[in-house]
């Protein structure tokens, strides 16, 4: 039953360009469903899908739900709060009693890296990686490449930077692979105790002064800099990185041409995004959460359904629309 | 035995077809006011788009065009294997009050159609929904009838029709193909 | 008359005695009573355990398991563990005091001495830990373990974080004559870490514990060692730059001492890939590089011996996000086959100093019995088939654990008897 996908989607690594140019070009169609004054379609009617969230979520949650309810499938959220997970039930146990539950899809979010792997190789349902620690958040970074796509017409020979702390950052990993396998050049820009040390052998170009990042770039993907990361000694105060690495109107001023300003939200106004920035010509900030729909709902297509045994029982009465 | 192809329609007598389709279109319509003219994915756009054109020559006046693509609206989605491509949806004005007419190539089981109507249903309320489609072949699955025909034949079992369109495949031209058997 | 075992016509390797040679071993009342070419004439009615193609050794000897009893029986007692070390051909292991309670005291080395005797499989040599309940507080009893049978002191499993703690510990055992074997870890570096840091690690969004956490410490204790005098024993060695501070201290004559582990010897990071938490050890899995090096140290000498660090887990506990998942993996029954497959058999390690790094060295810098087969020491003998494979199925192993990363592979090299004090204590099935 696994599509041109295969059963789940974990990350953007496993994935070939093809299967992501499928999603991408697949979201362009299901854009105008959400233009419809009845914004549904009945392509995932009695499919049942749960959204499990072991970390609190309301951006990507909320946007999978319209996603999932667009296409008529039946959704249970669960929050890890409100589940057994809170009583100590291990993730193994979680997985079996969805299974039980015959669930055909499992949308996660969880804090640890490996998660939804872990739980995809031990259910039959499609498993949906909403952002694993800091692994991968694949949708968030299909929604980042089709509205780069949209923007530009292309994604081939684009130079993106992603801006920030890339060290704990699954949206920059997704983006690091998304962009690089669609022929894009990658940068990254930040304090080096914020990048990982191998970062270099994932295909991407080093900048340790935004001005420079600036200077190359033709779009900046700006990365929300967690407000803990000053108590465990990465940086000494957000203050200071809004000097160093914030990405202010000045700045971009300065390189003298326009560039395309994203962010996977929430944003920490005024630390790694100036206000004038975020609201600006330049940024697309409202694309994306709007194209965040239209990719989870090509997603949800791709992997649900397309069961060969239900289509040799209906061959006899020729099920075929034509 | 190689496959056998036996022409339904030329090229000349499809666009023949065609115009005699567009006719009865406008005067079903009593006129083309509210009139708008909805292709389904893909065969039926393109032959959508030459009615229009037809239309707009004989009458003078422009009938806003549509497409459907029904991939989303299929009731076989839960039983066909690789996820089927979906195709642009595109209705260019509110059809609250509109005479929508549907246009396909080939109307066979109805199934189609039925997603067509499904669909355009999550768009508004037309007064009235006719059904022009170039080829009925039979061998209906559901309650459904063409207002406008352009040729109806009769397929044996086995074969297929197969539209041509210029614009996507070089020629116009309807042929009935019985496949012959491995030699 | 005596018991007379006669191990016969076997490739005889004991690189105690430089010797390499078809032969046979006469085993008499526990002891080696001749090894040679006619020694069975001399003993009619001798039980024969026929040899011919096997490598006869004496028996390898761990100096670095876990054995979790007392307090995790669930997962492994010192019989279970003692009868795993068997199958490997090991004829003796040493237990790390990790235990819960911690073995800090006489009475908890006692009591896994009188384990080990009732389990009547591998000896069991009790490690003591460095400081009282492993806390790196205050120095534990070294004398009154000492006493009751502890062969070495380590706070394995939790490095000694404090330079002047290791300090005085060095000192401190130099008057029992025991070594100091340090857990390599400086905490603030290795803290949160999974996984070893790099680009598998970057790309797997685990975070990494970086080789100068191991390097750091190692160059301390090795600085240590030469400012006290004392043993400092270096555990499980996983970096080319370990490496390369190991060569240092011992070229200016440091009372230095190393092993590595047959994990970090066969297997790299890469194994990680997928989130197998079966490939989720401290020290980590390294990479391509760290092998070399490891490899290259252990034919030299560098590393003085390899060790296997056997840590079983109960399956539900590796059954769960990488990052939560304990570390350690069972080696007992794998540490041969595994020397064999990637040491011996591509030409690294010949099999006189396999035996060397797994039986020799361990008894000459623990001072334990064993690494011999002198006429007169005890009987501890491992016979195995060094070309014979075979495929690690963790469901066959007398250890409790079953949390290998061979798991399915096929391996060479085969334990076929292990002797201890004359007895046969395991028999390939």
């Amino acid at each position: 039953m696994s599509g041109p996908l295969g059963k789940d989607l974990l990350g953007l690594e496993p994935l070939s360009g093809d299967q992501i140019r499928l999603i991408l070009d697949t979201a362009e169609p299901f854009k105008e469903i959400s233009e419809r004054a009845i914004k549904k379609v009945p392509t995932l009617r009695g499919a049942t899908i749960v959204n499990l969230f072991f970390e609190a979520s309301t951006r990507t949650r909320v946007s999978f739900e319209f996603a999932e309810k667009r296409l008529s499938a039946d959704t249970v959220n669960v929050a890890a709060s409100g589940s057994s997970v809170s009583k100590g039930e291990t993730l193994v146990d979680t997985a079996r009693n969805l299974e039980a539950m015959r669930i055909d899809m499992v949308v996660v979010r969880h804090g640890a890296s490996g998660a939804a792997q872990f739980l995809a190789e031990r259910i039959e349902s499609n498993v949906i990686n909403a952002g694993d620690g800091t692994h991968e958040h694949p949708t968030q970074g299909l929604l980042d490449l089709l509205t780069l796509r949209d923007h530009f017409g292309k994604l081939d020979g684009l130079k993106v930077c992603i801006c920030g702390d890339v060290l704990h950052s699954r949206v920059a990993r997704s983006n690091i692979w998304g962009l690089t396998k669609m022929g894009a050049r990658v940068a990254v820009c930040g304090p080096r105790s914020l990048l990982p040390n191998a970062i270099d052998g994932m295909g991407v170009t080093v900048f340790d002064h935004i001005e420079e990042a600036i200077g190359w770039a033709d779009a900046l993907n700006v990365l929300r800099l967690q407000l803990e990361r000053m108590t465990a000694g990465y940086i000494p105060s957000l203050r200071e990185y809004n000097r160093v690495f914030g990405v202010s109107r000045e700045r971009l001023e300065r390189a003298g041409r326009d560039l395309l300003i994203l962010h996977p939200g929430p944003m920490n106004r005024g630390v790694e995004i100036d206000s004038d920035v975020a609201d600006g010509p330049f940024s697309v900030i409202l694309d994306q959460v709007t194209n965040g729909v239209a990719v989870r709902m090509a997603v949800l297509y791709l992997l649900s359904g397309g069961r060969p045994e239900l289509a040799e029982a209906a061959k006899g009465g020729g099920g075929a629309a034509r | 035995m190689p496959d056998t192809a036996l022409t339904v329609l030329d090229a000349r007598s499809l666009q023949r077809t065609l115009r005699r389709m567009a006719d009865e279109i406008v005067e079903l319509n009593n006129g083309t006011d509210d009139l708008l003219i909805v292709g389904i994915q893909r065969r039926g756009v393109q032959l959508a788009a030459r009615i229009v054109s037809m239309i707009a020559e004989r009458e003078n006046a422009t009938v806003p065009q549509g497409a459907l693509d029904i991939t989303l609206y299929r009731d076989d989605l839960q039983t066909v294997g690789p996820r089927p491509v979906v195709g642009p949806t595109d209705i260019p004005t509110d059809i609250d009050g509109k005479h929508v007419v549907i246009v396909d190539d080939v109307l066979y089981t109805g199934r189609t159609v039925r997603a067509a109507l499904d669909e355009l249903a999550d768009f508004g309320r037309p007064r009235r929904i006719a059904l022009a489609v170039l080829i009925d072949r039979g061998g209906r699955e559901l309650p459904i009838h063409a207002d406008i025909v352009g040729r109806t034949v009769s397929v044996p079992p086995g074969s297929r029709i197969d539209v041509l369109i210029g614009e996507m495949d070089g020629r116009d031209a309807v042929v009935q193909v019985t496949p012959g058997t491995p030699a | 008359m005596s018991k007379l075992i006669l191990l016969r016509g076997g490739r005889v390797v004991d690189p105690s005695q430089r010797l390499d040679a078809v032969a046979d071993v006469l085993i008499a009342d526990g002891k080696i009573a001749a090894v040679g070419a006619r020694v069975a004439e001399g003993a009619p009615g001798a039980e024969i355990l026929d040899c011919a193609g096997l490598v006869v050794a004496p028996g390898f000897i761990d100096v670095h398991c876990h054995l979790r009893e007392p307090g995790r029986e669930d997962v492994e007692t010192i019989a279970t563990g003692a009868r795993a070390a068997a199958a490997g051909g090991f004829t003796a292991v040493c237990a790390m005091p990790n235990t819960d309670p911690v073995t800090d005291n006489q009475a908890a080395v006692g009591f896994i001495v009188r384990q080990a005797q009732r389990a009547d499989a591998a000896r069991v040599y009790p490690i003591g830990a460095v400081s009282v309940g492993q806390k790196g507080g205050s120095l534990a009893e070294f004398g009154e373990m000492v006493g009751a049978g502890a062969v070495a002191v380590s706070d394995d499993g939790k490095p000694v974080a404090s330079a002047h703690l290791m300090r005085t510990a060095l000192e401190y055992a130099r008057t029992f004559g025991i070594p100091v074997a340090d857990h390599c870890e400086e905490p603030t570096l290795a803290q949160g870490g999974a996984m070893n840091e790099g680009l598998m690690s970057a790309k797997l969004g685990l975070k990494g514990i970086p080789s100068e956490a191991e390097e750091i410490m190692a160059i301390r204790d090795i600085l240590l060692a030469r400012r006290t005098g004392g043993h400092v024993h270096l555990c499980h060695m996983s970096t080319r730059g370990s490496v390369d501070l190991i060569r240092w201290g011992k070229e200016r004559n440091i009372n230095v001492t190393a092993e590595v582990c047959p994990h970090h010897i066969s297997l790299t990071e890469d194994a990680v890939d997928g989130y197998d938490t079966n490939a989720k050890m401290n020290p980590p899995l390294r990479t391509a590089d760290d092998v070399e090096a490891l490899r290259d140290a252990v034919k030299d000498g560098t590393i003085d011996v390899i060790a296997t660090d056997h840590a079983p887990h109960h399956y539900d506990e590796k059954e769960r996000e990488f990052a939560d998942a304990p570390n350690g993996i069972v080696g007992l029954e794998t540490a041969l086959a595994v020397n064999v497959t990637w040491l011996v058999r591509p030409g690294i390690l010949d099999v006189p100093t396999l035996v060397e790094r797994m039986s020799v060295a361990p008894a000459r810098i623990f001072h334990l019995p064993g690494g011999t087969l002198r006429p007169g020491a005890p009987a501890d003998v491992t016979v195995f088939d060094p070309a014979a494979e075979w495929v690690v199925e963790p469901a066959r192993f007398r250890s409790k654990g079953r949390n290998s990363p061979y798991a399915g592979m096929t391996l060479t090299g085969r334990v076929h008897f292990t002797l201890v004090d004359g007895r046969v204590i395991h028999r390939a099935g």
